[in-house]
């Protein structure tokens, strides 16, 4: 070995700078090499699994990211007293900060990643696009010059024509981009977009690029080491997006066919030696359907979806970035990237598909990760974790492979059905039903497919009748603790037992009668089979105060057993009991003991999650009770009692 | 000793034909406890248009989802006072409610307004003596109309003062009473939320009053309302009969259910129920085969026993002395028993058997069950030159006056003094159940027929005369149906002379049930207190 190339260097210690599936993934392949791992966390991830996943873990102050995971100062205090000599970034947080980069270059920290300049350079979108139009990657028409003034933007607007993209020059992640169809719309637009990028990333300089109508988003995996080696793994199609961010992910691309998969990589090396990238590195284009492709940004960091592309080319990007790290040369040519079946990838997250998405959070009751066959799962929670506001909802990935899309396509589904996560609602079944949705089955889907949402799958008598059938057999099997061997029977030869549930407000009597020829379910008095039962994955949590968590094979569902609830709670409904709409904090009670109110009143106002909930008089008279403000509710508590007036 | 080995061919012609036999015999028991399903469903939709569950349904909602359920007299009242439903409009069994073993009773106010006819009443104090006797907690599901006063008979109004002073005992015997008011207790009703320790009423169904609005306008000219009068509200703030308001029959269920559990009944005397018991080697599902539903035709009552008790393992006692009674020691469910059954008539070995036997167990405090099928005792020279009579008295003797608990099943035949010897209804076993191919009579129709042909041909023959044939035949026949029509258990059963008939296949769990519960009576240390618990 000669002398160390710059930006590499030995190393025996290496701090992963992240947390959840990222930090255990890289953990799990620096283990494998021989590496002693070090974890960072905040003190809300004590107990996280990446924390347990690590040789040594530091504390880095509080939950919120800015004063734990994005702090330059704490992470780098960490390594130095870890005895770390590599810092692993991952994904998000520090990892795409050039100061950070540059930060652990002075403190002789190997930064697992490319050189600052490199960051500096593909971080700023206008100065990329120059640099990559030399090195003769096409680009879309657009504007990235500096002058921002509204008439200079107007008129470049004009030479390259509508529909046009809006960008924020410092952006990602969709914010401060705007379409605009013509140049009517185009000085709202702007004024937005500037608003929202001086928000979000403190520069109001704009872009503007032409807009490719229905386009699919590919990109293209590059490796590259310090002795100028560079090569291209193929492409990932990230076209399924919702608002601008990925939903699911796979290699190869179904529109992608040799010889383009070639002019992409050849274009992407080219774009990775523009900045004398080092490392693991993707560059994203976008492909019109005249498979013609654009330049659009260079991620100089792992991709979250990199597991595609380590199933369909067998190698492992963690390790590459880790040899490349140490300054080892690329041990392999072009030709030997070769592509190997078919892989896709899934994002689960805790977030609401039936509440516009929104993020959740709260104790993980129950996570089983699916196994099998060309199923791989990268997760960062186990049961008990916590979920909380302030990280990304993304949980784990679920990706599945096959010798062709479809296998692949059906693994994946099966994985997903199979993939248990009760607790904060998870975005599973909306993954499943976009999985199904013929625009994807078909590999015709564009970044326009989730403006149409697939249909979700719906909770119906079946899905209510084999969780009451799921939660009666363990009921049963309590019973037969005070008689065993007797649970179950009757000397009339049948037994009913009743389960009141209640399913998006909505009260659901469920009768079970248990006999001979097995269990017959009526929900809401109609006889319902059991079809779910016998091929569909079930578990079912039962929580205090009557809450239910069910996974079926499509859907999760939350329900309220009313039977489990205090008396006199659920039957005392639109007489003047109201109950919580959710669990949550009180923020306002717009009444007192003794006032007189009118149905449909605002009484109470409840937040969580940020969402506020009101809860109003649902009949005329005087409050005998309510709820004080600053009191947490669980969803179903009373919150207030009316006496109803006379008459 | 090693387990039974069964001799049973099931793959016999005569096995199917039995079971053919005992299976629509269980059909017909199912299908008068569907009539009487069936009658109190028709009056669904005026329970639901006033937000009310059917008297079944409340008890499906009381009871522990996936507990055993022992329904008992389920025929009681049927052809037994005129055309009557099966069960007499009232619904009772043993199960359990927060974990705890009860008496659960219901007014089948689906038929009838729940109207307490003669049979009811009957039912009613049968299953507050078992309470009593086995220490059950008493749950009372009340909706009354009260008795129909176009029947009026005197000594219904005497039978139902029982019923109230029947819940004055259990209370004062230490037995929790609990009653759920779902409708209207009026008059006589009006004690049973009276009578009892603690009250959750239904607002807006529930009622109690002396006299309602009519009997009231009727005795005084006073005019009231029915609410203002009796209902839940006022008995919850005003007069102090009600202590749980509830605001619909499922909630006060849900009420019944928390103050059963937080009675924590037994917790200081209750072990764990036995867990580890095997189950027969035999599948109990081949009773219905290995029984010919004729008792007439002969089997070896040891291969029913080997398909109820654990493991098959039967201790024969004097197996080969008085051979035709059968005397065993078995297990079912983990609690031991004697056994007591019969292969044919009891001769004086069988009686002298029997009676050492019940000495053996009084003196291990073991329950005796006895299987029924007895035709009567031996007779003839020989017999009564043994001493039969002597040693038939010698065994009912013991039957009555052993203290440890007896549990009776009626299996085929049932007649004559065998009955009492086998501990039959007037020797009040704890728990009396009956196969519905069973027969019981003082002595078979054709004997009786027979014998009264003989007495009535020597009666004319110390005349000089000679019967009439005709006259004979025709007597012989009246008095065959006389008998015969009072011999089966649908008949005895709708008479209220057993507390249910069962399919024979549940056989053992319905005995696991009925020892659990003597058992439990034998330990339970309930604290009796002299005037009951009183209603201040």
């Amino acid at each position: 070995m000669g002398p160390q190339p710059p930006g590499t260097g030995r190393f025996g210690t290496v701090l992963v700078a992240n947390r959840g599936e990222i930090a255990v993934r890289v953990m799990r392949t620096a283990r494998r090499l021989g590496y002693h791992t070090v974890a960072v966390h905040s003190d809300a991830d004590a107990s996280a699994p990446h924390v347990a996943a690590a040789d040594r873990a530091m504390a880095i102050g509080p939950a919120p990211a800015s004063e734990s995971y994005l702090s330059i100062e704490k992470i780098l205090d960490a390594a130095q007293r870890s005895g770390a000599e590599a810092i692993h970034p991952g994904y998000g947080f520090l990892s795409e900060n050039a100061a950070f980069a540059e930060a652990c270059e002075e403190a002789g920290i190997v930064f697992i990643g490319p050189r600052p300049d490199a960051i500096l350079a593909m971080g700023d979108k206008a100065e990329a696009k120059r640099r990559v139009a030399d090195a003769g990657v096409p680009l879309l028409a657009g504007y990235n010059g500096e002058a921002q003034d509204e008439e200079r933007l107007l008129a470049e607007a004009k030479t390259i024509g509508f529909p046009l993209m809006v960008k924020a020059a410092a952006g990602g992640g969709g914010k401060g981009m705007r379409l605009v169809a013509d140049s009517a719309a185009l000085p709202d637009a702007l004024a937005a977009a500037r608003r929202e990028a001086k928000a979000a990333f403190g520069s109001e300089t704009l872009i503007l690029e032409r807009a490719v109508v229905n386009p699919r988003h590919v990109e293209i995996q590059i490796l590259a080491d310090a002795h100028g080696n560079v090569v291209s793994l193929g492409e990932r199609d990230c076209s399924v997006q919702r608002r601008h961010q990925k939903v699911l992910e796979e290699a190869p691309s179904p529109a992608v066919n040799e010889e383009l998969r070639e002019r992409m990589g050849t274009a992407a090396v080219a774009a990775a030696r523009s900045v004398s990238y080092l490392g693991a590195g993707t560059v994203e284009f976008l492909l019109d359907d005249a498979g013609e492709f654009h330049f659009l940004e260079m991620n100089t960091r792992l991709q979250v979806e990199h597991p595609v592309t380590e199933m369909v080319t067998g190698f492992d990007l963690v390790e590459w970035q880790l040899r490349i790290a140490e300054g080892e040369p690329l041990g392999f040519g072009q030709d030997e990237a070769r592509i190997d079946g078919h892989a896709i990838e899934a994002r689960l997250y805790a977030e609401d598909p039936a509440h516009d998405f929104l993020p959740q959070t709260g104790e993980v009751i129950a996570w089983r990760a699916p196994e099998g066959a060309g199923v791989r799962v990268d997760s960062g929670i186990e049961t008990g974790s916590e979920i909380r506001v302030h990280y990304d909802p993304m949980i784990a990935k679920i990706i599945a492979h096959g010798p062709d899309r479809e296998r692949a396509r059906a693994r994946l589904v099966r994985a997903l059905e199979e993939t248990t996560l009760l607790g904060p609602a998870g975005n599973r079944g909306f993954l499943i039903s976009v999985l199904e949705d013929e625009r994807f089955a078909s590999g015709t889907a564009t970044t326009a497919m989730l403006e149409q949402m697939p249909e979700p799958a719906a909770v119906g008598p079946s899905e209510l009748a084999a969780i009451a059938a799921h939660l009666y057999r363990a009921r049963r099997e309590a019973a037969s603790a005070a008689a065993p061997g007797l649970a179950g029977f009757s000397s009339i030869g049948e037994l009913g037992t009743w389960l009141e549930l209640d399913f998006d407000g909505e009260h659901h009597p469920v009768r079970i009668n248990d006999g001979p020829a097995g269990l017959r379910v009526e929900v809401d008095g109609e006889p319902v089979e059991l079809e779910l039962e016998s091929n569909d994955v079930i578990t079912v949590e039962a929580l205090a105060n009557g809450r239910i968590l069910a996974h079926l094979r499509r859907v999760d569902v939350a329900l309220t057993d009313l039977d489990a609830l205090p008396p006199s709670a659920a039957d005392a409904l639109g007489e003047g009991v109201l109950l919580a709409p959710m669990h949550g904090a009180v923020i306002a009670a717009e009444a007192a003991a003794g006032d007189q109110v009118k149905s449909g009143q605002k009484l109470v106002v409840m937040e969580a999650m940020k969402m506020e909930q009101e809860v109003v008089a649902d009949i005329d008279g005087t409050i005998e009770e309510i709820v004080a403000v600053g009191t947490q509710v669980s969803a179903d508590q009373v919150v207030v009692r009316i006496a109803p007036s006379e008459g | 000793m090693p387990p039974f080995k069964s001799r049973a061919n099931t793959a016999a012609e005569s096995f199917a034909t039995n079971r053919e036999q005992m299976l629509e015999l269980i059909a017909e028991l199912r299908e008068l406890e569907a009539s009487a399903r069936n009658r109190s469903d028709a009056s669904r939709e005026r329970f639901e248009a006033r937000g009310q569950l059917l008297p079944r349904e409340r008890i499906e909602h009381l009871l522990d989802p996936g507990a055993p359920w022992l329904e008992l007299q389920s025929v009681a009242g049927w052809q037994a006072d005129g055309e009557r439903t099966a069960g007499g409009s009232l619904i009772a069994g043993v199960g359990y409610v927060s974990g705890t073993r009860c008496m659960v009773v219901a007014h089948d106010s689906g038929i009838g307004a729940g109207a307490m006819d003669w049979a009811a009443g009957e039912k009613l104090i049968r299953v507050q003596a078992i309470a009593l006797e086995n220490k059950l907690p008493f749950v009372f599901l009340v909706e009354s109309a009260g008795a129909n006063l176009l029947e009026y008979r005197v000594e219904t109004w005497t039978q139902a003062g029982r019923w109230f002073a029947n819940l004055a005992k259990l209370s004062g015997a230490g037995i929790p009473t609990v009653t759920v008011l779902h409708g209207s207790g009026t008059a006589g009703g009006a004690y049973f939320p009276g009578m009892s320790d603690v009250v959750i009423g239904v607002r807006g169904g529930g009622k109690a009053f002396l006299a309602g609005p009519p009997l009231l306008k009727a005795a005084t000219g006073e005019i009231a309302d029915a609410e203002e009068l009796g209902g839940v509200d006022m008995h919850a703030t005003v007069s102090g009969l009600i202590e749980h308001r509830a605001e619909s029959d499922r909630d006060a269920l849900r009420i019944a259910r928390d103050v059963v559990a937080r009675m924590h009944w037994g917790a200081d005397w209750l072990w764990p129920a036995p867990a580890d018991f095997e189950e027969p080697l035999y599948d109990p599902d081949e009773i219905a085969g290995i029984v010919p539903v004729d008792y007439r035709r002969g089997y070896d009552v040891r291969e029913v026993i080997a398909r109820i008790a654990d493991g098959s393992d039967l201790l024969e006692f004097k197996a080969d002395w008085g051979p035709e009674t059968i005397c065993l020691e078995a297990s079912i469910h983990g609690y031991p028993a004697g056994l007591i059954a019969n292969n044919g008539a009891i001769d004086n070995a069988g009686a002298a058997k029997v009676t050492h036997f019940i000495q053996r167990c009084t003196q291990l405090g073991t329950p005796l069950v006895f299987l029924q099928n007895i035709t009567g005792y031996m007779v003839g020279i020989e017999a009564e030159r043994g001493g039969m009579i002597k040693n038939g008295a010698k065994m009912i003797q013991a039957v009555m006056n052993t203290p440890v608990p007896r549990i009776t099943m009626m299996l085929g035949a049932s007649f004559g003094a065998g009955n009492y010897g086998m501990s039959g209804r007037g020797y009040d076993p704890r728990l009396l159940f009956a196969w519905p191919n069973s027969r019981s009579g003082v002595m078979g129709g054709a004997q009786a027929a027979q014998t009264m042909r003989i007495v009535a041909e020597d009666k004319a023959e110390r005349k000089g005369e000679s019967a009439d044939a005709a006259e004979m035949d025709a007597l012989v026949e009246r008095i065959t149906a006389l008998y015969e029509a009072q011999e089966p258990a649908f008949v005895t059963s709708g008479r209220g002379l057993d507390d249910g008939v069962i399919d024979p296949r549940d056989s053992r769990k319905v005995l696991a049930i009925s020892l659990a519960t003597v058992h439990e009576a034998e330990i339970a240390k309930p604290r009796p207190l002299s005037f009951g618990v009183g209603r201040i």
